[in-house]
């Protein structure tokens, strides 16, 4: 392992101004996958800056009826917090379904956001990699993809973004509070992300010393609480999403769709809003077959490769299930 | 307390549970951190297949921390002990992706491991092949297969047989690569004394052996060679010979003239310490319309590798399980270029159980009977293969007792008939065998002026409770309580005994520590040795083996296809069971391997590189807390007068036998779906 430094940030400023300062510096938060990273050779980076002590670990409420969770909150802390369970229960189920109690409990709210693909070839410093090293190429297209995209892809890369928590703050439309080189801004989460296009090298839009300070989660409607995360897994717990859907649901008086949010993970570069289906759904009566219908409808665009192509179904279904569940009603 | 002589001994606490549980139990990397130890890392091959041009060993040893580099041009020789894969650094040949190639030594295990990331390796690269098919060109007949069977047997004309049978069943089923991945992996702390001696702390199933061959790699007296292993944290088979750890650990101490520490890797344990080959079986079972069984064939097809051969016993136990007249079984493999396969919790029986067993499945619903009543009916009299008598065989009392424990519904299958919500619920049974193996071994047991007890054996404990197993048998045979009773074990000064393998650890240490102790007792003496190689050879011709029958519940979502089993049921005939308590978790654990097997495991070959692609703990997935539900364990009490010794079979391996065909049974009996390729994924059942 190369030698590296280790500084202890005290205020995010000073956190962006260390990263600045030094081309190849990284924060730590929990260090749950920077850490393996590095220790695969994947992450090499000459200083650690900790935010951890950075007095962002709160989890307060807005002035506009939201809540503001900070970069530092650890995963187990938001999951088990009575407001978000109350109010956004697909976020606390997403948490809760990610990882094992002991990485949730390591695991930061920014760190979280940020962490990067499980693809294997990603992992591998002894193999080709575009995301790792851009244009090296990309074996997973004929190698190991079960677990990669099937959405919104490119030929340079099919990695997946493998966050619970992100899909659901996609489906809630949350927003990122950033402190960066040039000053503080918020972006919509689903802006956060990119597609891999021709440089799957960046996740996110973020530059390398921007930082996370904040997650702002939107006044609580019907559609919040009335939600759920399903995840779908190989194993009963510690592992990452093979497929898996946030939703929300509300019904007007008449039992038609008034609104429905609906975020696929495991199926792409970042957390897939599956706006089609959205749309297709609103105004429309809350049966299983309009589920269907637009389940069908949002993943008619996917592109998937030998091994993956089951997650169109399985996004399907989990679409449906979750939407059946919401509404109350019996599938077939 | 004192321990009487029972079919079923106490559950008592391992000996050294309080060591481990406070972190007081050393491991083999724990030993001589001192300011003068060195540290090795291991260098491994990005190509699969070609040779190690030139190694730029100047370009890491320009840091003051670097040590030294070993290679196949300035490693010393070392001497031929039969076994290629222990001939580390000899020859530049590159025979699997992740062979090692080189040893870097630092002063530091960081300095040595980022050596290691920078050191220069020219390699010429060629091409391989590494994918086994059902009609792979290399495919040839191995002279005999693990660890001694005969390769194909026959018997009557089970082809003619097959065509005669009213009911035929002919389906091919496959198994991955799996990898043993015990806890603790494999480790080395080697110190040479002045006197050209070696001490090797090392994590291994078996100190005897590692003695052995490291006196013959070496060039010493086995005397000169002292091998110490107390506590050893999971082999599963990988750690039953010595592997490059130890070798590359005593030569890079020679060279350095330091203590040297090594450590496998988790990632370089995919490829260095063994695993168990994939497999591709051929099953027909020909029948008559009550079940009776006229022809069984059972052809297996399966890897090696170029370096060394390991021949997997897949259909052996096919022999002898079920009667039928006319009977063929075979083995082929495929040499191609992948990292040596070696032992892995019972190699040969598990994978075979899992086809064989799976087969018998279908051919209970092709009949329209109940499993269980269809195996009773195969239940032979007499070994179907010799033609000897069974020393005990309770398969039949163990399906009778599971079925009623598990409450499973004696009738045929009708899948796809239960659900809860949007799950599918069903329930499967397989039969399970694994042989009865003894090996020579020696103890002293001795007694002090104040009638304390000393029992010594090189015995290894690999966390099954074989330390307190022997304890109890000691304590038993001396007539005093344990508390009168000190065991030692887990060092080659100590009475040699053989490795903690084949489910005949306690077996046979148990035979030689009860015999030692008896002695001792009868004649007053101080001291006694004994030694049980008279007594092995003296057991009568019988065919010895544990059976058991296991019981599982499996749970398919409809929506998602995902796989849960929330209960099993295990019962076993493994003879006395002399501590329930650890009898039990190595039942459990033995079930949870099965399910992990058929659910989980997967070591997914590269095509492309060469390697196994998930190599890690992240991504190539064994069962964890969450995916073992109720597991109901039980045994049949079984006095078996044949066994010698304490009258123990052996209960480390026959837990995974059979599960897997009982998961895969279930999940047909929820979904009406017959996945004859191993893991079971949730997109096999969707839909």
């Amino acid at each position: 392992m190369k030698p590296f430094a280790y500084a202890v940030a005290e205020a995010p400023v000073q956190a962006v101004h260390q990263l600045s300062a030094r081309p190849g510096a990284k924060f730590l938060g929990g260090g749950t996958n920077l850490v393996d990273l590095m220790r695969l050779g994947v992450e090499s980076p000459e200083l650690l800056v900790d935010v951890t002590r950075l007095e962002l670990d709160r989890i307060e409420p807005t002035a506009t009826g939201g809540i503001l969770v900070g970069a530092g909150v650890r995963n187990s802390d938001l999951a088990a917090d009575p407001r978000i369970r109350a109010a956004y229960p697909m976020l606390s189920q997403a948490l809760l379904s990610g990882a094992s109690g002991q990485l949730r409990n390591m695991a930061t709210v920014g760190g979280n956001l940020l962490q990067r693909t499980r693809c294997v070839y990603f992992q591998d410093v002894t193999k080709p990699c575009n995301k790792r090293e851009p244009g090296t190429g990309c074996p997973a297209r004929t190698g190991a993809h079960r677990d990669l995209a099937i959405l919104g892809a490119s030929e340079h890369c099919i990695a997946t973004h493998p966050s619970d928590f992100a899909v659901a703050l996609a489906a809630l439309d949350a927003r990122v509070q950033i402190t960066g080189p040039a000053g503080d801004r918020a972006l919509a989460l689903a802006d956060l992300y990119r597609a891999p296009d021709e440089d799957p090298s960046r996740d996110t839009v973020l530059d390398p010393a921007d930082l996370i300070t904040a997650v702002e989660i939107p006044t609580s409607r019907e559609a919040h609480r009335n939600s759920l995360y399903r995840k779908a897994r190989d194993r009963a717990s510690y592992a990452f999403a093979v497929g898996s859907v946030a939703a929300g649901l509300s019904l007007a008086p008449d039992g038609t769709i008034s609104e429905v949010r609906i975020a696929l993970g495991a199926v792409a570069h970042k957390p897939w809003r599956a706006r089609r289906a959205e749309s297709a759904l609103t105004g429309n009566p809350a049966t299983p077959e309009q589920f269907r219908r637009a389940a069908e409808l949002e993943l008619a665009a996917a592109e998937p490769l030998p091994d993956n192509a089951f997650k169109v179904e399985l996004s399907q279904n989990l679409i449906v299930a979750a939407l059946s569940t919401l509404a109350g009603v019996e599938e077939a | 307390m004192t321990v009487t002589k029972a079919l079923t001994g106490p559950p008592l606490t391992r000996d050294e549970a309080i060591e481990k549980v406070t972190g007081k139990a050393r491991y083999a990397y724990e030993y001589h951190s001192q300011p003068d130890t060195a540290y090795a890392w291991i260098v491994t091959s990005p190509v699969a297949k070609g040779r190690v041009l030139t190694v730029d060993a100047d370009h890491v040893l320009r840091s003051d921390d670097v040590i030294a580099v070993l290679w196949h041009e300035n490693a010393p020789h070392l001497g031929d002990v039969g076994d290629p894969t222990l001939a580390v650094l000899q020859s530049p040949e590159i025979a699997y992706r992740g062979q090692l190639v080189a040893l870097v030594v630092a002063k530091t295990p960081e300095a040595a491991r980022e050596a290691a990331a920078q050191l220069p390796v020219e390699y010429e690269e060629l091409a391989h092949d590494v994918v086994l098919t059902p009609d792979h060109a290399s495919l040839y007949k191995p002279e005999k297969v693990n660890p001694a069977f005969e390769t194909d047997t026959e018997q009557g004309d089970p082809d003619r047989a097959f065509d005669a049978s009213p009911v035929q069943l002919d389906q091919t089923y496959s198994t991955v690569a799996l990898h043993n991945n015990p806890m603790e992996p494999h480790a080395t702390t080697a110190i040479w004394g002045e006197n050209g001696s070696l001490t090797l702390y090392d994590s291994n199933q078996g100190g005897g052996v590692v003695q052995q061959l490291l006196a013959g790699l070496f060039e010493l007296e086995k005397s000169q060679v002292h091998v110490i292993n107390p506590h050893v944290g999971g082999g599963f088979g990988s750690k039953g010979m010595p592997r490059p750890n130890v070798v590359l650990a005593a030569m890079a101490a020679k060279v350095t003239g330091r203590p040297v520490k090594l450590a496998v890797t988790r990632q370089q344990m995919f490829s260095l310490v063994g695993y168990r080959t994939p497999t591709i079986q051929r099953i027909r079972l020909g029948a008559e319309a009550d079940g009776r069984l006229n022809a069984i064939m059972h052809e297996v097809v399966e890897q090696t590798s170029t370096v060394k051969e390991f021949a997997e016993q897949t259909a052996v136990a096919t022999r002898m399980i079920y009667a039928a007249p006319h009977r063929r079984t075979s083995h082929r493999l495929a040499r191609l270029d992948v990292p040596v396969p070696s032992w892995m919790r019972a190699p040969g029986e598990c994978p075979g159980f899992y086809a064989f067993e799976s087969a018998m499945d279908e051919l209970a619903v092709e009949l329209g009977v109940d499993p269980v009543e269809l195996r009773i009916r195969n239940e032979p009299e007499v070994d179907p293969e010799t033609g000897n008598p069974f020393s005990s065989r309770n398969l039949v009392a163990c399906l009778r007792e599971g079925a009623r424990r598990f409450g499973w519904r004696s009738e045929p299958r009708a899948p796809r008939n239960h659900r809860e919500g949007r799950w599918l619920i069903g329930a499967g049974v397989a039969a399970s065998f694994y042989p009865t193996y003894q090996m020579p071994a020696s103890a002293t047991a001795s007694v002090d002026e104040n009638d304390h007890y000393t029992v010594d054996i090189n015995a290894t404990d690999i966390g099954t409770g074989a330390r307190t197993a022997l304890h109890q048998l000691a304590a038993e045979a001396l007539e005093v309580p344990l508390e009168q009773v000190t065991v030692r074990i887990g060092d080659s000064d100590l009475p040699a005994a053989g490795i903690a393998g084949g489910s005949m650890g306690t077996r046979s240490w148990g035979w030689a520590v009860t015999k030692a102790c008896r002695q001792l007792r009868e004649e007053g003496a101080k001291s006694v040795t004994a030694n049980t190689k008279k007594d092995i050879e003296a057991l009568g011709e019988y065919t010895r083996g544990s059976y058991g029958a296991q019981f599982v519940e499996v749970r398919v979502n409809q929506d998602t296809g995902e796989l849960r089993v929330p209960r099993m049921t295990g019962i076993f005939a493994a003879g006395r069971i002399v501590n329930a308590s650890t009898a039990r978790s190595q039942f459990i654990g033995g079930m949870t391997m099965g399910l992990s097997m058929a659910l989980h495991e997967e070591g997914l070959i590269d095509p492309v590189f060469g390697d196994y692609a998930n190599h890690d703990l992240a991504s190539y997935h064994v069962a964890g807390c969450a995916d073992v539900g109720a597991l109901d364990i039980g045994w049949i009490e079984e006095a078996d007068e044949h066994l010698g010794g304490a009258g123990t079979k052996g209960i480390g391996e026959i837990g995974i036998v059979g599960t897997a065909a009982a998961v895969a049974n279930a999940v047909f009996d929820a979904t009406g779906v017959r996945v004859r390729e191993l893991p079971i994924h949730l997109e096999d059942v969707l839909k």
